[in-house]
Parts: structure tokens; sequence; C-alpha cells
């Protein structure tokens, strides 16, 4: 399949999950509110996000299993680490990932999702702009 | 007395216990689905997320060179979808009372405001995007994939939420 197509179709696939989620529980599928909210929230009403986030995690090594990803190389510890706490505190302090600010966000056709999608995609170019330089 | 079932729609719905399985059941399938999305549209592969953060490569060669639009495709498709799902489905005028299938009431976003934090947050959240490849969702689905990358990035992650909630304070 072309990668466009199967980017495309992934695409779709995650609308419709954010859409089965609306639709069954009233939830916007923003994954690291969810996640955020996991952590934080107890209680019957807050058990779905756990069942989320487990379909998350065990779909993920399924369907890896069947569409396998080509190998990367070894990168450093340190700057996942870095990474990783950025995404963290970024999606919290500016409520909202890919997911809740991209996919839910502009579905809503909010214009503060949308300020943020931009944002991040301009500052995401130019991470990538800066650290790999013209290769 | 019982209730006038005019305005029995506007009652808080009782939790049943068939409702609150049927709604974590519902939730694990849209977290399988959201994973195949992201696994089928190539999310999960950090070289591509990074692919297509690097627009300066459409400069080298024919377009779009190595520039990797297809993440594009992924965003388009999933927004044509939810641009349909938030129309039809929550509450709007000509329908007020509309219920989730399985949970109480919608709870969707009220903040429209577009301020410091936003601007700051969704700055600092590209940074850590474009640096690995990773957002919060591919990092959670790439955890039981072997590779000890996710396990990095997602504790690192939970770490980075915790200190956003603690500054907002």
């Amino acid at each position: 399949m072309h990668s466009y197509l199967a980017a495309a179709l992934g695409g779709i696939l995650i609308g419709l999950a954010s859409w089965l989620l609306l639709a069954g529980l009233g939830r916007v599928a923003g994954i690291s509110g969810i996640a955020c909210a996991a952590l934080r929230e107890h209680g019957g009403h807050a058990w779905w996000r756990w069942t989320f986030l487990l379909g998350l995690v065990a779909g993920g090594a399924l369907f890896a299993h069947w569409l396998p990803a080509p190998e990367l190389p070894a990168r450093p510890p340190l700057l996942i680490a870095a990474a990783g706490l950025l995404v963290g505190f970024g999606s919290v302090r500016g409520s909202g990932c890919t997911s809740g600010h991209g996919v839910c966000g502009l579905g809503r056709r909010s214009l503060r999702s949308l300020v943020a999608v931009l944002t991040f995609m301009a500052t995401a170019f130019l991470t990538v702009f800066l650290s790999t330089g013209p290769r | 007395m019982k209730p006038d079932s005019y305005y029995q729609h506007l009652l808080p719905r009782p939790t049943t216990p068939a409702r609150l399985l049927g709604g974590l059941v519902l939730a694990f399938l849209a977290g399988l689905l959201f994973a195949l999305g992201l696994v089928l549209s190539g999310m999960t592969q950090p070289a591509k997320v990074i692919g297509f953060l690097n627009l300066a490569g459409m400069l080298q060669g024919e377009f779009p060179g190595r520039w990797d639009p297809s993440l594009a495709f992924v965003m388009g498709g999933a927004v044509l979808v939810t641009l349909l799902a938030f129309r039809l489905t929550p509450p709007n005028a000509r329908h007020p009372h509309r219920r989730p299938w399985l949970g109480s009431h919608f709870e969707l976003p009220a903040q429209d405001r577009i301020d410091a934090p936003l601007l700051q947050g969704a700055a600092i959240f590209g940074v850590g995007w474009g640096l690995a490849g990773y957002c919060p969702g591919p990092a959670l689905a790439s955890l039981l994939l072997g590779s000890p990358e996710a396990w990095i990035f997602v504790p690192a992650m939970l770490a980075g939420m915790w200190l956003a909630r603690h500054l907002q304070r």
C-alpha cells in the first residue's frame, strides 16, 4: 500500500476512534489529557481512561506485530528523556497534544486549538531544522 | 409521584453496572482502534515523524525531495472524520438534550481563550515532539514493542505532566 494511502486510512481510523469515544462516553479523545487525568482521578466514572489506555498500549503491540516498522538506530537516552519531559510539560501547560488539539480540536473548529496546532507545528519544524540541519 | 416524563431527559442519568461495564469495554475498543490508526499511518515510527517535520528536505531533489508529506494525510483523514463527528454527535440548538450512549453527559472543552499558557505549552510540546518524533499517543502505543525508547520517553513525559500541574498552582 502506498504510504500516503496508509497514512490517510490510519488517520480515518484515528478519527473514528475519537468519534466512538465521543458518541459512547461523550468525551474528547485527547491522549495527554486522558493519561494525565487517569493518574489523578479515582472512582468508577474515571476507570474508562485506564481501559482506553490499555487498548492503546495493547493495540500498539498487536498491530505493530502485523505491520512491522523498520528498526531505528539507537538514539541517546538523554535526548529521549528530555523530549519526553518537554512533551509532557507542554501538553499539560498547553491543555492538549496532537490528538486533543489536532484531531479533536480542529474537528470542533476551535480557534484555540488551531492556534495551538500551528504553534507546535512551527516549533517542531524549527527543532528538526536546527537539530538535523539540511541533510 | 413519578417525574413528568417530559423532563426525564434533564435528570442525571443513573450509572448502572451494565452501563459502567459497557463504557469500559467501549473505551478499550476505542483505544485499540486508535492504536491501529497510529500504527497503520506510521505515527509510531519516529523516523517517519521527523521525516515529515523536516521541511527543509523539500529542497533536496525533485519535490517532495527528502520531505515525507505522508503524515499530513494522517491529520487530514482524522480531521475529516472528527469534523463530521462533532457536527453530528454532541447536543446542538435543534437537539439540546442528546446524551452519549453510555455516559451521563457530553463533556467537551469549554475554554476558548488564547492565552499565554496555551502558547507556551504548545511551543514547548513542539520542541519535544521534534526532538524525538514521539507525541503522547504513539509513545504509549510503542510501550510493548521491545524498544527501550518508549520506556524512557513515557516516564519522562509523566514527570513533565506532573511538573506542569504543580507549577499551575
